[in-house]
């Protein structure tokens, strides 16, 4: 335990000293809301009975899980891969288990203080009232947080060089958070782009947060909507028990 | 004699390919062991086995007393690995890496001690990508000495560097075997091992081809070199006994009231044995 509390404050001085990841990771998001936020947050999107705001403020909750838990502890697992560290890591009497245990954990610390945030800012800002199932929306920030960084493991096995780790994981993530209605809503979308945003988790995934935090409903009332998440889940897991290595590729 | 290391008919495959074929070697505690041999000779693979982080395909490895893939956390805590590239948080400083470190095990060395002996004192809160390649490799090293290691493993930890950084690394080396550490350092430099190791061993396609002190290993290539000129001429002999031969060269010189101009006597360089050994594949590198 003191060796997890020791390596988690470890990954909390690199997450916040690595200023271009955390400026993509954890301030996009928030920045994002309060520039989209300020164009139609006082717009009723008449397809989903709600204000911009409300809308975004849910969005940003999805694309601010994929941003962290996704592509910032991918990009991280495959740049420390490559530059030997995850290697090193290995030779020091520090357990496996109690290393990314505590990598996973700092990343679910970014993303928790990120939803916090973007729900503060939507409060004083945009008049959003804070969500009225408390307890319920935390259930769902942290199923996202540990399915997106499951399949943040997962694609980090995928990506063979530290200098295209950046390029290739943003090339999967950002189109993702676009598609899947985290800025608009996928409802007036062409056939093809819904088919696509269907089978994508994060759609999924933000239509659970947009029901639970602006509309009041309980967590199991998508459930399966959350069985899509859990299952991109579970895949990422797979990917990453077949493809997760300590040592570099390029070596 | 204390042995940290013995390794009985060590093999290891890589599919068809056997790397390691069969080798033999022990180390004492507190000696520096040089592993000396060209890329793909199967140092690496060597050390990697014994740091325990490749299982071997048979052969008998004890490392402190225990069998590196089956040994646990305390024994990993009593070794420390410079790998073979330097690998370092970018975005840390050396006093905060050496911390980070210290925080995995149970008696660290002080961190300002640590920064001293890889001297890199005046650079200690600088982020370690702003250090020259030379200053990443002292911290490469000093996070191998954080923990206090018995043994430590040094995979070419001075390759790219230019003459000055190199003899500060070397400098270092010999201050740790003074401490009592045992070393066990890869290289492919020549004068590397004869100026640091107490015993060397010189691996070629996956074979110890020959291994010794470094003065038994030149010792044992027989003939001295003498080179002199005389009316002009260059002129070299080969002998097994240069004592004598000295003798006869320089009194006979003395009696003609000669001088024996640019006189050099010189026994064969580890470097030359080493080329003998290890043949055009070391030439060529």
């Amino acid at each position: 335990m003191r060796l997890f509390i020791h390596q988690l404050r470890t990954e909390q001085l690199l997450f916040w000293r690595n200023r271009e990841a955390a400026f993509f990771t954890f301030f996009l998001p928030v920045i994002f809301f309060l520039i989209f936020g300020s164009v139609y947050g006082n717009t009723l999107i008449s397809s989903e009975h709600i204000k911009g705001s409300y809308f975004l403020e849910a969005g940003m909750i999805g694309y601010g899980v994929a941003s962290t838990c996704f592509a910032g502890l991918g990009i991280t697992l495959v740049v420390r891969r490559e530059l030997g560290i995850l290697k090193r890591v290995r030779t020091t009497p520090l357990a496996p288990i109690t290393y990314l245990s505590a990598v996973l954990g700092s990343i679910f610390i970014v993303f928790l203080l990120e939803a916090a945030l973007i729900i503060l800012i939507g409060r004083i800002l945009f008049g959003v009232p804070f969500p009225s199932q408390a307890l319920s929306v935390l259930v769902v920030l942290l199923i996202g947080a540990v399915c997106f960084a499951a399949m943040g493991l997962g694609i980090s096995g995928f990506v063979r060089s530290a200098e295209g780790s950046s390029a290739a994981i943003n090339a999967v993530y950002l189109p993702m958070a676009i598609i899947s209605g985290t800025f608009f809503t996928p409802k007036g979308y062409p056939t093809f782009l819904k088919v696509i945003a269907d089978a994508l988790p994060l759609t999924h995934y933000t239509k659970v947060t947009r029901d639970v935090m602006v509309h009041g409903e309980h967590i199991w009332t998508d459930w399966k909507q959350l069985l899509v998440v859990l299952a991109w889940g579970i895949a990422g897991m797979l990917a990453a028990l077949k493809l997760f290595r300590w040592q570099p590729r390029e070596a | 004699m204390t042995v940290a290391i013995s390794v009985r008919d060590l093999r290891k495959s890589y599919g068809d390919f056997e790397a390691v074929k069969g080798i033999d070697f022990e180390i004492e505690a507190g000696q520096v062991f040089g592993l000396l041999g060209p890329n793909g000779a199967g140092k690496t693979t060597t050390v990697e086995i014994l740091e325990g982080y490749r299982d071997r395909t048979s052969g008998d490895v004890s490392v402190l007393g225990e069998d590196p893939q089956r040994a646990g956390r305390a024994w990993r805590s009593r070794i420390g690995v410079v790998l073979q590239s330097s690998s370092l948080y970018p975005n840390l400083t050396p006093r905060e890496s050496l911390r980070v470190f210290a925080g995995y095990y149970e008696n660290p060395r002080p961190v300002d001690e640590v920064i001293e002996i890889i001297g890199l004192t005046e650079k200690a809160d600088a982020r370690a990508r702003t250090l020259s390649g030379g200053q990443k490799r002292r911290l490469d090293l000093g996070l191998a000495l954080i923990g206090n290691p018995d043994m430590i493993f040094l995979d070419e930890p001075t390759t790219g560097f230019d003459p000055g950084a190199r003899r500060a690394a070397w400098e270092t080396i010999r201050n740790l075997r003074t401490l009592g550490t045992t070393i066990l350092l890869t290289t492919h430099y020549l004068d590397e091992a004869e100026q640091l190791a107490d015993q060397v061993a010189v691996l070629r396609g996956g074979v110890i081809v020959r291994a010794g002190s470094p003065a038994e290993l030149t010792g044992g290539a027989s003939e001295t070199e003498i080179r002199y000129r005389q009316a002009g001429e260059e002129i070299l002999e080969r002998t097994t006994d240069p004592t004598r031969r000295l003798h006869e060269l320089t009194s006979a010189a003395l009696e003609r009231g000669e001088v024996l101009d640019g006189i050099e006597v010189r026994r064969p360089t580890l470097e030359e044995v080493y080329l003998e050994l290890t043949g055009s594949e070391a030439g060529a590198e």
